[in-house]
């Protein structure tokens, strides 16, 4: 009698699992470039790997830092140089080895290594050690309080499965051999790889030993992605019904998606903001006919700053697809400066008074550079930039290009006015004064091509890096955006937003960082 | 023949050499592939180190050396983009290519007789202005445009076939798949095949339709008509023939823009070939993998004129003569 109550029980049970457990066809743009989870160092490579890998911490569909693999992480009391990771017990693998800190010891050193892209974010650590089975200690050469930020794409692979398939470094191209590591994957993640084929389709299946079955709602049973490069094409297929959910909804298919009954859009702000760099600090420009550098005058970038009308950008080229800027990070990163985040209303009579007070009532010429493939309606803000700017005097000769030749020329640092749109993965200011303000200088300012150089500014984006005291860094952040916003040194447009299509039954909502994580994903009924 | 098998053989290498030599020095201005394979936190330390490690520092004829050296051995090397063999990433994706492009010259060759030859014999009927008037769209409509309005008609509004891919496929020996033997995947090759074999439908039913005319001109047809043949005999078995020569030579030369103009419907249709391939890598300037299908692409032209020219020398015994043999 007993047994069979269990076993009613059981099956009871069951049926609901699979009453829960639906299929889920999922289309974005790009594929993933690899299953390695160190060799790529890109957006649609991580929100892959999500779905197979785990790491140690993650960005939740909010953007708040969750327990992964990790429990437990703080810095250790004695030594501030030392961040503590608690692992999980009772994890294993897809192929059933079970989790220790020697895997994970494994994976920060095999990140780190000088094939792997992912180098670039662990930067600061010195050396990854096991205190134990279940104690990760991570060490840095200074104390760094932004270590688990850095973390949050930073995939755990199992050591042994490794060893096994001699994929214990990353890609190496010079080598000119495929690794086991490219196709096959063995994380801890929710759902695990059942076929791959490249920029074709990858089925994967939910992992029912993953373990937060219980703590999330894991109602997908099989995950079907299929990349579609053309935006009609992904567009088409929505709306025919061979796919439940489109990722990356072109801007002019949104208001009509919206339309459709049985699809509804889900948008959100995207971890991007768009802006104009201008080089302030080369003695004379490169394309222009004005005799000195008239970038490296303040008034005329707060003349650029006035007549660029963001809001009629918003209205026109995004069709309200945006959020006009007063700052270059988006509202969710910490440090940002909230108060100057104000949209500058246009003001054409200040801003010919500017110009004519710097001496170029007459205007000049210059060159905006800008790719044409990167971002939502990159040209057409570039074009409207150029009629902006005739209104004051200034004539834009405009060159749009596929961002691999507008960004090899930028990094060259070829350009004298360019349009470039940021993303914060660390979702930290630090990481927008390291690469964009601080003076451009051996690891630093990496991405500052506006010669712009203040030592304040430098000073300031060193401590913030090492600084652990909450309200001290705060301090500093709020000094740091205060300066380069009176400098005038970048023209800010708009925060990008995120939207993506879905049939009208699912749950889901936008990940600012544009990484889903199906774990999440609800069925209504 | 063997002195003239052997001078074409060398005009094709000699092509092939000129082809790789261009592509080679294209690819400098389509961008800087480092920039694509390491992300936004490299520095210029590491982005020098990579680019020494893939020999894109050395200077552009030592790259074209080192290339074709490894081409003659085709060794194609590793894909940027996605760090797996070229040639194995081309061989996966040919046999959609190739189906996609066969089927669709199959109907574009079927359908352009068959309208040609109607159009040319029912000249003043109202059904042959009417394909007439619609193969006007085929010449004039770009491929893209013809294949958004075909997605939108019969996968979006009417939900008849689907939008884009292969459906499923079946493995046929090592490497080949096909979608010939699924439902589903003949059913997703009739919107591209329609896109890609447009056009040349369109070409080969003009050209066709003019032979013909030329054809039912002349004398021997109309003694054919005076010895009371059946106008079915008289359309088809005299007059059609001698209208297919400018015909085949057309469809030949077709075949491999076919292939090589499979790069938008592919895109379009996201259908799983080498254009679709070799579109994904001129975005992230993938190097390698432009090389080989470039490569690939002369190869297919060369040797379809290699072909198209021994076929003549054996049909034409004038080309024959000035070497004397046989």
């Amino acid at each position: 009698m007993l047994k069979n109550i269990v076993f009613a029980c059981a099956l009871a049970v069951a049926t609901v699992a699979i009453a829960a457990a639906e299929p889920l066809r999922w289309t974005r743009s790009a594929d993933g470039l690899t299953l390695d989870p160190h060799a790529q160092n890109e957006g649609p490579t991580h929100a892959l790997n999500h779905q197979i890998f785990d790491t140690l911490v993650f960005r939740d569909m909010d953007l708040i830092l969750q327990p992964g693999l990790a429990t437990k992480w703080y810095i250790q009391p004695d030594n501030p140089r030392v961040w503590v990771f608690e692992i999980r017990r009772g994890v294993s693998f897809h192929e059933g080895q079970a989790l220790t800190a020697h895997d994970v010891v494994f994976s920060l050193n095999r990140a780190r290594h000088e094939y792997s892209d992912m180098r670039g974010l662990l930067t600061s650590i010195k050396e990854v050690r096991a205190a134990d089975d279940y104690t990760v200690h991570v060490e840095t050469e200074a104390p760094n309080p932004l270590l688990p930020n850095n973390l949050t794409n930073l995939f755990i692979m199992s050591r042994e499965w490794a060893k096994q398939h001699g994929v214990e470094n990353p890609q190496n191209y010079a080598a000119g051999e495929e690794t086991y590591a490219v196709r096959n994957a063995n994380g801890t993640g929710p759902f695990r790889v059942k076929s791959r084929e490249p920029d074709v389709r990858t089925v994967l299946v939910r992992n029912d030993s993953y373990w937060g079955i219980k703590h999330f709602p894991m109602e997908i049973s099989e995950l079907i992605f299929t990349p579609i490069e053309s935006a009609a094409t992904r567009v088409a297929a929505l709306l025919s019904g061979e796919v439940d959910l489109l990722q990356e909804t072109p801007v002019q298919d949104i208001g009509r998606l919206g339309n459709v009954p049985g699809i509804r859009n889900e948008q959100g702000a995207e971890n991007r903001t768009i802006f104009l760099g201008m080089d302030m600090g080369s003695p004379r420009l490169r394309t222009s006919n004005a005799k000195n550098n008239p970038f490296a005058d303040r008034r005329v970038r707060e003349a650029i700053n006035l007549a660029v009308d963001a809001t009629t950008i918003q209205r026109t080229v995004m069709r309200g697809n945006s959020q006009p800027a007063g700052v270059i990070v988006p509202p969710f990163v910490n440090g940002y400066p909230k108060d100057l985040d104000r949209v500058v209303p246009a003001d054409l009579d200040r801003a010919r008074k500017l110009m004519a007070e710097a001496g170029y009532g007459n205007g000049f010429r210059v060159t905006l550079h800008c790719p044409n493939d990167r971002y939502v309606n990159d040209e057409q803000i570039c074009q409207a930039v150029v009629s902006m700017l005739s209104r004051i005097g200034i004539t834009v000769d405009l060159v749009a290009q596929t961002r691999s030749l507008h960004f090899a020329e930028l990094a060259r640092g070829e350009y004298d006015f360019y349009l470039l749109g940021w993303g914060v993965p660390t979702l930290d200011s630090e990481y927008v004064f390291n690469y964009l303000y601080h003076t451009k200088k051996g690891d630093r300012g990496t991405w500052n091509f506006t010669g712009y150089s203040n030592p304040r500014v430098d000073e300031l984006t060193v401590a913030m890096g090492r600084e652990i005291d909450v309200d001290a860094r705060n301090a500093m952040m709020e000094e740091a955006w205060r300066i380069v916003h009176a400098d005038i040194v970048y023209i800010p447009i708009h925060h990008q937003m995120l939207t993506w299509s879905m049939r009208d039954n699912i749950d889901f909502k936008v990940q600012s960082e544009n990484t889903p994580h199906f774990k999440y994903l609800k069925f209504k009924r | 023949m063997l002195a003239f098998l052997i001078q074409r053989v060398l005009q094709a290498i000699f092509v092939m050499l000129m082809v790789s030599l261009f592509a080679f020095s294209l690819f400098h201005y389509v961008g800087d592939p480092v920039l694509n394979m390491l992300g936004q936190e490299a520095t210029e330390a590491d982005r020098a180190a990579l680019r020494a490690q893939l020999g894109l520092d050395q200077p552009v004829v030592v790259q074209f050396w080192n290339f074709i050296v490894n081409a003659v051995q085709l060794e194609f090397g590793i894909s940027y983009r996605s760090a797996r063999p070229v040639t194995e990433m081309i061989l996966e994706r040919l046999p959609a290519t190739l189906e996609l492009a066969i089927v669709s010259a199959i109907f574009a060759v079927v359908l352009g007789i068959v309208f040609g030859v109607y159009t040319a014999i029912a000249r003043g009927s109202l059904l042959s202005k009417f394909i007439m008037a619609v193969s006007l769209i085929g010449v004039s409509l770009p491929t893209f445009l013809i294949g958004v309005l075909l997605i939108y008609l019969f996968a979006v509004n009417l939900g008849w076939l689907p939008a884009f891919g292969r459906g499923e496929t079946v493995r046929i020996g090592s490497w080949w798949t096909t979608g010939l033997l699924t439902a589903s995947g003949l059913r997703s090759l009739i919107l591209p095949a329609i896109t890609l074999g447009l056009f040349q439908l369109t070409l080969i039913m003009r050209l066709v339709r003019a032979e013909m005319l030329e054809v039912l001109r002349t004398d021997y047809i109309k003694f054919a008509r005076a010895r009371g043949l059946p106008q079915r005999v008289v359309n088809l078995r005299h007059a059609l023939k001698n209208t297919l020569i400018p015909v085949i030579t057309i469809i030949g030369l077709q075949l491999g823009t076919i292939i090589a103009f499979a790069i938008i419907t592919e895109t379009v249709f996201q259908w799983p070939g080498v254009g679709a391939l070799f579109i994904t890598a001129v975005r992230f300037v993938d190097i390698p993998l432009m090389a080989a299908y470039l490569m690939m692409i002369a190869l297919v032209f060369v040797l379809i004129n290699l072909v198209v020219d021994l076929l003549y020398y054996v049909v034409d015994p004038r080309l024959r003569v000035p070497g004397g043999s046989k």
